[in-house]
Parts: structure tokens; sequence; C-alpha cells
């Protein structure tokens, strides 16, 4: 398969399982399990990812502008570092190892043991009942998942800026909030919604087309993160452009 | 009634099915019957637009699947219960949440209208108190009778076995098989069962087909001999 029908095969999924009827009364249960699925689920992971990530940015900035500029300049340059590209961009590739993966396994063991044949053959869609919950559900999810990611860097670089670096919380703070720009927060979120999209569609994309059998099934949960991968590299790229470029 | 007419299907160069053609009336049981990898599954997913054909249609009351919208042809297949050779539970729900699914996706019934159409339907098959077990802890043939009671749930009017009995202990054999005709009886519907197992075929057909290269034939009496 070429680069362009597999964008367009990729693409055409997308919409088939997001423009159909939603039929909320069916789908509501199955959605809200997949916020919690992806959102309660990776929580753990992501408070710990982004602590470190936190870490390193203080660190780094330290190490960069310590004695050449005002120590709360540390905290502008910290959050907006978070804010922009560390906190969506490491929730998004956690989430993606994670979550797209396990879609990508979960669909694509229900295709080789007939299970999504039985949807069909129970007329009942199976895009409605297996991807666009996944969708939504990760749409939802990943953005709480991001703020969350960022507070957590935040607090965390504050902390280590406060205790050794012997910027105090009141610096560290001023130069957060005095110099903060609400399109710094709103464009991660942006882009973190986008991130959601592909990521979740990558998942239910690899699973839908298992032939085979465990093997292929393997092979899906992979293919699954590379592409959620670098589309969510290719995208913050795209998006950053457009709102920040 | 079900009409097949002139069904053909081919994987690449090879032929699966040939020109089919048979009728299934109403409250009648047809068993196809043939070995092993004939294309009995091919032929029942055929049957029901989940795997297209290359020529040839089916008609469900007059209704062709083949030439059906996707609206039509989920209206069509809500009225055909289908038993997997492979069960296809769904691992993640109960056997309450599989044979419950149905309904709650295709019926305005409350909760409890559900949970008691689930135990009545679980009790038909002799599967009464497992209602919230998973299906990884039954048996192949537990699992087979919770299959039967999911297709039973919308009440259909055709019933699909795939292999009903293919992989079952001789006593399970026995009870899916009394289990058969005893739903055709209560429920009186038509059906067809697949399977290559002559005395299932025997025990709970009315009218017994072989397929066989292709071709579908009405099995003779000398073949039912040989087959023996």
């Amino acid at each position: 398969m070429n680069l362009f029908s597999a964008i367009g095969d990729f693409s055409s999924f997308f919409f088939r399982s997001l423009f159909i009827p939603w039929q909320l009364r069916q789908s509501r249960d199955r959605i809200v399990h997949q916020v919690y699925e992806v959102g309660i689920g990776s929580l753990p992971i992501i408070l710990v990812i982004a602590a470190f990530a936190g870490l390193v940015s203080i660190v780094q900035t330290s190490y960069q502008v310590a004695g050449t500029v005002p120590r709360y300049i540390m905290g502008m340059t910290v959050g907006r570092m978070v804010m922009i590209e560390l906190a969506p961009i490491l929730t998004a590739l956690m989430v993606s190892g994670r979550c797209a993966s396990s879609m990508a396994a979960e669909i694509g063991t229900m295709r080789v043991t007939e299970q999504i044949d039985a949807l069909e053959i129970m007329a009942i869609d199976p895009y409605r009942f297996l991807s666009l919950p996944r969708i939504i559900g990760t749409f939802i999810a990943l953005p709480v998942l991001t703020v969350i990611a960022e507070l957590d860097a935040l607090l965390v670089s504050g902390a280590y800026a406060h205790f050794f670096l012997d910027v105090p919380f009141g610096v560290f703070n001023y130069g957060l909030t005095n110099l903060f720009y609400a399109r710094d927060f709103f464009g991660g979120l942006v882009k973190s919604l986008f991130f959601a999209l592909v990521i979740a569609t990558a998942g239910c994309y690899y699973g839908f087309n298992v032939r085979g059998g465990a093997r292929e099934v393997g092979r899906a949960a992979t293919y699954a993160v590379v592409t959620a991968s670098i589309l969510v590299l290719a995208l913050d790229f795209l998006v950053a452009l457009v709102i920040f470029g | 009634m079900i009409d097949v007419r002139n069904l053909s299907k081919a994987f690449d160069s090879l032929i699966v099915l040939d020109n089919v053609s048979f009728t299934v009336n109403d409250a009648n049981l047809v068993v196809v019957l043939g070995p092993s990898g004939t294309g009995k599954s091919v032929l029942l997913k055929s049957m029901l637009g989940v795997l297209p054909v290359d020529r040839g249609e089916v008609l469900f009351d007059g209704r062709s699947i083949q030439n059906a919208s996707a609206q039509d042809t989920y209206e069509i297949r809500k009225q055909v219960g289908f038993v997997f050779q492979s069960t296809a539970l769904f691992d993640s729900l109960s056997v309450a949440d599989n044979v419950a699914l149905p309904l709650q996706e295709h019926t305005t019934f409350s909760s409890r209208a559900i949970r008691d159409r689930v135990c009545d339907l679980l009790e038909d098959v002799g599967m009464a108190g497992k209602a919230n077990l998973y299906p990884q802890s039954l048996s192949g043939g537990m699992k087979r009778l919770v299959a039967v009671a999911r297709a039973l749930a919308l009440d259909p009017r055709y019933l699909f076995y795939d292999e009903p009995t293919t992989g079952l202990d001789p006593v399970m054999t026995d009870k899916v098989v009394k289990l058969i005709k005893t739903l055709k009886d209560k429920y009186t519907n038509s059906g067809i069962v697949v399977t290559h197992d002559l005395s299932t075929a025997k025990a709970v057909g009315d009218q017994i087909y072989m397929l066989k290269k292709g071709r579908i034939s009405k099995l003779t009496k000398i073949e039912k001999e040989l087959y023996d």
C-alpha cells in the first residue's frame, strides 16, 4: 500500500468512525468507560513523567540562564516550555504507548475471534460500538491529562527551584503568572485535542485491519504506537506553525 | 422464507461457492453438510452480507440483502440469530451482558425487563445461575449455549448455526442437538445449520444439502450411507 492510499484509508476510517449517528443512549456508557480507561488509567504514569519533565526543565533553564537574567525569568521560561510543548507532547506520547497499543490489541483480538463479525450480524455498527467511544473518550481525557501534567510539572519545578536553586516560590510564581500568555496555554490544549484524535484513530484503525492471528495482533499494536507517535510529532509541528508561527 | 439464488464466491482463484441455490421454508431447519474447509461458514456469512459475494443474491422474505441499503441490511440482520462456531462471545462482558447486548442496542426495554428476559433465555438454554460469569471461565459447550441464548435475544425469525456441535463431548453434543430441536419447536423459527457431522444433520434437519467443491445438492440416501 503506498503512502497516499494509506493516508486515504486512515482518513476514511476516521470519518467513518465519527460521522455516524452516535446513538448516545447506547454509546454513553462506553464513552464514559473509555474516558476512565484513558484518563484514570494513564494518570499515574502521566504524573511521574510530568514530574521528571518539570525537574529537567528547571535544571536546564537554571543551567542556561542563572546569573544572566532576573530569577523570575525561570518561572516564565519553565511555564511556557511546559504549557506549549512538554506537557502536551509527553502526555500524548505516553498515551500513544499505553492506549493506542491496547486499543489495537483489543480490537484486533476481537477481529480474529469473530467478535466484530458478531457485532455486524447483530446489526450493531462496529464503528459506533468500538471506534467512536475510543475516539471521543480520548478526545475528552487527553486535554484533561495535559492540564494535570502541566500543573504537576510546574509544581515540581517550582518546588525544586525553591529548595535547590534559591528561587523562592513567590519569585518563580511571579515569572510564571505575570508573563503568562493565554495563547500558550490554549495552544497546548488545542494540540492535545488533535493528538487525541490521531492516537485513538491509529489504535482502532490497526485493530480493525488485523487479518490472521496472534502475530498480526502484536504487529497491529506496534504499528498503532509507531503511527500515533509519528502523527503526534507531525501535528505538533503543524499546529505550532499555525498558532505560534 | 429465505431464498438463496445462484450465490457465487471465490477467494482469488479458489472457488468456494459456485452457483449455490436453495430455499429455507418457514418453520424449516435446513442443514448444509460438508467436510471442513468447503466453505460452509463462508456461505452463512455471505448470506448475511458480511462477506461480499461475486454473484447471486439472498432474499429474506423477498428482500435482497445484497441490494439493500446499510439500514435495510441491519433491519434484515435483526431478524437473524447467529451462533458462531467460535461462539464469538465478548470476553469483556459477563454472560448476562453478552445476552443483554442486542436488547440494549435494539429495544427500548427497561433494565429490569432486559434482566428478566436474559434470565428467561439463560434458563431456556440450561445456563441459569451462570449470568455473572465471564466467557473465559466457561467450557466450550457452555459458551455454545450462551451463544444460542444471545442469538435468541431479539426473538429472531431465523437462526443460523455454524458447526454447533464441533469440538463438544458426546454429552454436550446431545444437549445442543436437543436444544436446537426444542428451540425450533418453541420459537417456530426457520434456520440453517452448517455442520460436517451427519448424525447432527440427521437429528435436526428437515432438509439436508451437501456442499462440496463449491456446489450444493440435496443429499441422497446413498450419499448419506457413503458419508457414514
